[in-house]
């Protein structure tokens, strides 16, 4: 029978919501990880039993997990017991938490400094992992995005990790600056038509395209205007929420800025902005729906120091148009008295038809909507903050 | 045989009880204990020192016969109730809360 899972990150763990295709009942399993924070969790496309998870703490530092059994079970690869045959072969153990940037002078790029707060430059200092993207054919590999902004890139299911240094490395990093959350690379999209070419939306530098596999790395943000830097055209220092493609128009790409929603229609070279009737075009997330590319949703917030939505009503905005022109969605959800934030990694579409949506929100609320954002229903109502939703079809 | 106390964060990563036996061999001191407990637990490096620098974590502090050694170079030798398992070394989380 054909299911449904979610993957939900939160402030304090990880659960798994799954249903059957109907998606009407949801069973809950978790916390996994409990106490930990779990920024993102994703599955492979090739292989929905093959789960990674970024669990981070200010504490302790970062550990990355992997479930082989959709997320029944988990491990941190290479440390397992399973692993100790393995590691008395010679293979890493304990290596699997390891992010280091490479500095070598085969493959790496000089540690660097980046603009800070005040304006002062400051040392590239690893914080954390934010996104996990799966390769799209290959299950042990994994692609991870991190703070300070960088790229790594797993071949051998999380055992070991290595930057992809082209990114951090660009001549425009002392540039890049961090956000509030930190300099974060959040978005990771790898385009199905074009195996070498990747998207990676950093906080706040903006957004880059490689076309050879992650080597190299050029800013595309032509088009983006942001007041709050001082050259708002500038070709770096945007800060760039969340970018999104349907995988039948990789070309065609959809971006939830700092302020503005925006659209590309020649895979990044050029943006136009598509804000049109929003009540806010601040807010964090942006999807695609599954079957119709250019239908796109985003949940708008009142500003950058508001992180909640207009009027206390929760809206989810969807256009048929691919922008401009956005209705609100709003069956289902509160209508008054609603305060939270719905964070950049925190909303997901499933492959169903018709086409569900879900996200999560800062005050622990998991929506879905399985007629394509007409109606919406809670799963479940107060969980720790949410962090990130992720979807998997599961047969 | 060293006996370890771990915080709650690092008991559940390493499937572990609050307290693990570690052997060491020569001098007891912060280094060895640490090598020894990240040895037999590998799940564990990098979450109380660094990976590459080995530096103590920020926000973790240790302690050794009721004795805050944090700052304590971690060559110097421990107390000698942590050589002889009569006290456990801690490790333990900075607190943070309100």
């Amino acid at each position: 029978m054909t299911a449904m899972r979610i993957l939900v990150g939160t402030r304090k763990g990880a659960f798994i919501l799954t249903s059957d295709s109907k998606r009407k009942k949801w069973s809950i399993d978790g916390p996994h990880f409990a106490g930990w924070e779990i920024y993102h969790l994703k599955g492979s496309p090739v292989n929905p039993d093959r789960v990674y998870a970024s669990q981070t703490s200010s504490w302790f530092g970062q550990i990355i997990q992997r479930s082989d059994d959709g997320g029944k079970s988990w491990s941190q690869p290479g440390a397992d017991s399973a692993a100790e045959e393995a590691a008395a072969a010679g293979m890493p153990q304990g290596e699997s938490n390891m992010f280091v940037y490479d500095t070598s002078t085969e493959t790496g790029k000089p540690l660097t400094t980046h603009q800070w707060y005040d304006g002062t430059q400051h040392p590239w200092e690893f914080a954390r992992v934010w996104h996990l993207e799966p390769s799209l054919d290959d299950p042990d590999t994994c692609y991870a995005g991190v703070e300070d902004a960088a790229l790594f890139r797993s071949t051998d299911g999380g055992v070991t990790w290595h930057e992809l240094a082209g990114l951090r490395g660009h001549e425009s990093g002392p540039e890049w600056a961090p956000g509030a959350g930190g300099m974060c690379l959040h978005t990771i999209v790898l385009d199905p038509a074009n195996k070498s070419r990747i998207f990676c939306a950093i906080s706040a530098a903006g957004t880059f395209r490689s076309d050879d596999n992650g080597e190299t790395w050029a800013p595309i943000n032509n088009g983006l205007h942001s007041e709050y830097i001082p050259n708002p055209t500038a070709e770096v220092g945007h800060c760039v929420h969340r970018i999104a493609i349907h995988p039948s128009n990789p070309n065609t790409l959809f971006m939830q800025k700092h302020w503005d929603v925006m659209r590309s229609d020649d895979g990044g070279d050029s943006w136009r902005e598509v804000s049109g009737n929003l009540p806010s075009d601040f807010g964090f997330p942006i999807a695609v729906h599954a079957h119709e590319p250019e239908t796109i949703y985003v949940v708008p917030i009142l500003s950058d120091s508001l992180h909640y939505p207009p009027d206390g009503k929760l809206r989810v905005y969807r256009s048929r148009s691919g922008g401009d022109e956005w209705e609100a969605l709003t069956k289902g959800l509160p209508q008054e008295n609603c305060y939270v934030n719905v964070l950049r990694d925190a909303m997901a579409v499933d492959t169903f038809d018709p086409c569900g949506i879900y996200f999560g929100t800062t005050g622990g609320q998991v929506y879905a909507s399985s007629d394509s954002g007409d109606s919406w229903e809670p799963i479940v109502r107060d969980l720790p903050g949410v962090l990130s939703v992720e979807t998997q079809t599961v047969s | 045989m060293i006996r370890v106390v771990l915080p709650h964060h690092l008991q559940t990563l390493a499937s572990c009880d609050r307290e693990v036996a570690v052997t060491v061999d020569g001098a007891v001191t912060q280094r060895a204990v640490l090598d020894a407990l990240e040895a037999r637990y590998p799940m564990l490096r990098g979450t109380v020192r660094e990976h590459v620098t080995m530096k103590r974590r920020p926000r973790v502090r240790f302690f050794a016969g009721g004795e805050d050694v944090t700052h304590e170079s971690p060559d110097s030798e421990l107390p000698g109730s942590i050589a002889t398992g009569d006290q456990p070394f801690m490790i333990v989380g900075a607190i943070a809360g309100g």
